[in-house]
């Protein structure tokens, strides 16, 4: 579980965060929905202690971030808005580095890795060097080094960017997946569309603020618009930024 | 497993599939400098003997003027050349290294018994080729000596009178030394060897990784970044390691194509040699791993890293330059300063002085306690926030 009370973060002139709070729970898929530049990938930066807020507290399954980031991170399964891969090292390399980083023994990293290896139907490129990979494979790698350490919370900024129709959707069914593993999965996303239908609870940002924290129904009958588009454009106050 | 290992492996195994860091680190870098050494040493030697035992080729003017004294300059080795139309423009487009003139009142003035004059054209400023200027002037001495001598002799005297003072030259310096001078550049070489050797994988493992964004995931990982750090410094001292192991190595080797034994020299770049030049060398290592990561850590892109370490180059080239302009008798606190206390050690080491143990203990314990703090300088900054933020 993650709880956010009151994140601030700013960048000189910039609040980039302005008192965020929401909680994420386990076994529910939680969305940041925003426009570009609202604050997501600032947001989950404090959540996995890459950025120390300005005020504000992060707990995860209980603990401060601020007071214990490394019990905090091992605890994190991280897909960061940079997503870069070890070019020199094929997909199976990579992912073997970050389960060594984590800790993770030896024969249970190989297991985790082959399982994930399976599930995001990685066997194909697996074993070629990153050098070169499409835009869905160096994401299903960098997911799949992310969650080696079988981590009880995952945290995804824009896990769909770039992907095909198909690699989309097969997305949504993994993060379906951990979902139904009794995880804590929380992601970020301008697309509204996806949120609506992934998300048990939806946190809307806009400007560094929360300006909603409902389940998809409860937005609807909130803003009486049972067009969930026309529901986002009313609560955000205006439809600048967003993609249907 | 122990993080820094892990870290460290990685990027070695990950470096020796780049072909560029490997032709840097274990060719380029370590063998340049070498081959550059060699080539230039034996052009230098091939000259200097060239110069001293061939013929001694020099346009002259007015050789019809003194026919007795070309002869005798013609016997000491002289072979004159045809003449220039203009000295001073011959000498200043270096069209010759000098030109002798023999006025055509030389033969009047001999007869009389007034000081004949004869002029030689010459540039003192180039120092590289005084010696066939000063081979010339020692033959009309000799010639001119000689003479004098006879005329007193004609005249009843004993020649002797005509030198009160004698100079006995007793040069100090050894076959060993003579080469050390010619060798004072060679520890520039080991420290740019090992510069260059970490220079890729620094700029990579930093300035690379953030370029790459991947530098934000890895430090999601639940573990410290100075554990990190060390490993990326333990992979980049591995490789400038390696770089100075193969330099000093082709150095040893190189000593035995330098034909230094026909200047009257002997070098003993063996495999003590070599062994002393790691030892003291070692602080480098890490002070220049740390620096350069530094410095990587530093910068907002790998261009840029590459901008500035390029000039970082330069600085440790200051002792060697410093000390072979202003030759300053080797005093113990040189040692540690680090790059003064290697350029002093290596240089006493090849010129067969002996380096003692409290020399070699205060260039290790000052190299290794400022690399140590630059060190902890390199890892407060991979502390920072902003150093992860690849955008
Ligand atoms: N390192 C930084 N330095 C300066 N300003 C920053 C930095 N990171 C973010 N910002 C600013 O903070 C604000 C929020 O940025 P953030 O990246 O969190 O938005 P986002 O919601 O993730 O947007 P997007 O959908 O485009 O990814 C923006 O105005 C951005 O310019
Ligand atoms: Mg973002």
């Amino acid at each position: 579980m993650i709880q956010v009370e009151n994140l601030r973060k700013a960048f000189g002139k910039v609040r980039a965060v302005d008192g965020v709070s929401f909680t994420a729970r386990d076994g529910e898929i939680t969305g940041l929905l925003g426009p570009n530049g609202a604050g997501k990938t600032t947001t989950l930066r404090m959540l996995y202690t890459l950025m120390r807020p300005d005020a504000g507290r992060v707990l995860v399954d209980g603990i401060d971030a601020a007071a214990d980031p490394l019990a905090v991170r091992r605890r994190l399964g991280v897909l960061p808005d940079a997503r870069g891969l070890y070019k020199r090292l094929s997909a199976r390399e990579n992912i073997d580095y970050f389960a060594a980083l984590q800790g993770v023994p030896g024969a249970e990293g190989a297991r985790r890795r082959e399982a994930l290896i399976e599930v995001l139907e990685m066997r194909d490129f697996a074993d070629r060097r990153a050098e070169g990979y499409s835009q869905g494979q160096r994401v299903k790698t960098a997911i799949a080094r992310a969650l080696v350490h079988d981590p009880r919370n995952v945290l995804l900024d824009e896990p769909t960017n770039g992907l095909d129709v198909m690699a989309t959707r097969r997305m949504r069914e993994f993060m379906r997946a951990l979902r139904a593993e009794g995880r804590c999965v929380l992601f970020s996303s301008h697309i509204m569309q996806e949120v609506a239908q992934l998300c048990d609870r939806i946190v809307v940002i806009a400007r560094g603020r929360v300006v909603a924290e409902e389940s998809p129904e409860a937005l609807r009958r909130q803003t009486g618009e049972s067009n969930l588009e026309d529901a986002f454009v009313k609560i955000i106050g205006s439809g600048e930024g967003l993609a249907a | 497993m122990n993080v820094p290992l892990v870290v460290l492996l990685k990027e070695v195994r990950e470096s020796l599939r780049d072909r560029r860091t490997l032709i840097n680190a274990l060719i380029t870098g370590p063998l340049i400098a070498p081959l550059m050494f060699v080539m230039i040493l034996n052009v230098v030697i091939s000259r200097q003997l060239g110069q001293a035992e061939g013929p001694l080729e020099l346009p002259v003017i007015g050789a019809s003027y003194a026919p007795n004294l070309l002869e005798a300059l013609r016997q000491q080795g002289f072979a004159p050349q045809p003449p220039v139309a203009d000295p001073i423009a011959a000498v200043r487009a270096r069209d010759a290294v000098a030109v002798l003139r023999i006025p055509a009142d030389f033969g009047k003035s001999w007869e009389q018994g007034d000081p004949a004059q004869v002029e030689l054209y010459y540039d003192a400023s180039r120092r590289d080729e005084q010696q066939p200027v000063n081979r010339l002037k020692q033959m009309l001495e000799r010639y001119s000596r000689l003479n004098g001598a006879m005329r007193l002799v004609a005249r009843g005297l004993s020649p002797a009178l005509s030198t009160p003072v004698v100079v006995a030259e007793r040069d100090q310096s050894t076959p060993r030394s003579r080469a050390g001078a010619l060798f004072s550049i060679l520890p520039y070489f080991f420290v740019l060897t090992v510069f260059i050797g970490g220079m890729y994988l620094a700029i990579d493992l930093t300035a690379g990784e953030r370029e790459r964004q991947s530098l934000e995931p890895l430090f999601v990982n639940p573990v410290a970044r100075w554990r990190i750090l060390l490993g990326k410094i333990g992979a980049i001292c591995i490789f400038s390691v390696m770089s100075l192991l193969i330099c000093v190595t082709a150095f040893t080797v190189a000593g035995r194509l330098i034909p230094t034994e026909k200047l009257g020299m002997d070098l003993s770049l063996g495999p003590l040699f070599a062994l002393e030049v790691l030892v003291l060398m070692l602080p480098l290592v890490l002070l220049l791993a740390a620096l350069q990561t530094l410095v990587a850590a530093f910068s907002r892109s790998y261009r840029e890293a590459q901008t500035y370490l390029g000039i970082l180059m330069l600085v440790p080239a200051l002792p060697s330059v410093l000390l072979s302009v202003l030759p300053v008798k080797t005093v113990p606190w040189m040692y540690a300063v680090p790059l003064l206390g290697q350029q002093v050690g290596i240089t006493e080491l090849i010129m067969g002085g002996a380096v003692t143990m409290a020399e070699v203990a205060t260039c290790l314990l000052c190299g290794f306690a400022v690399a140590a703090l630059t060190l902890a300088v390199t890892a407060s900054v991979y502390g920072s926030e902003r150093l992860a933020i690849s955008a």
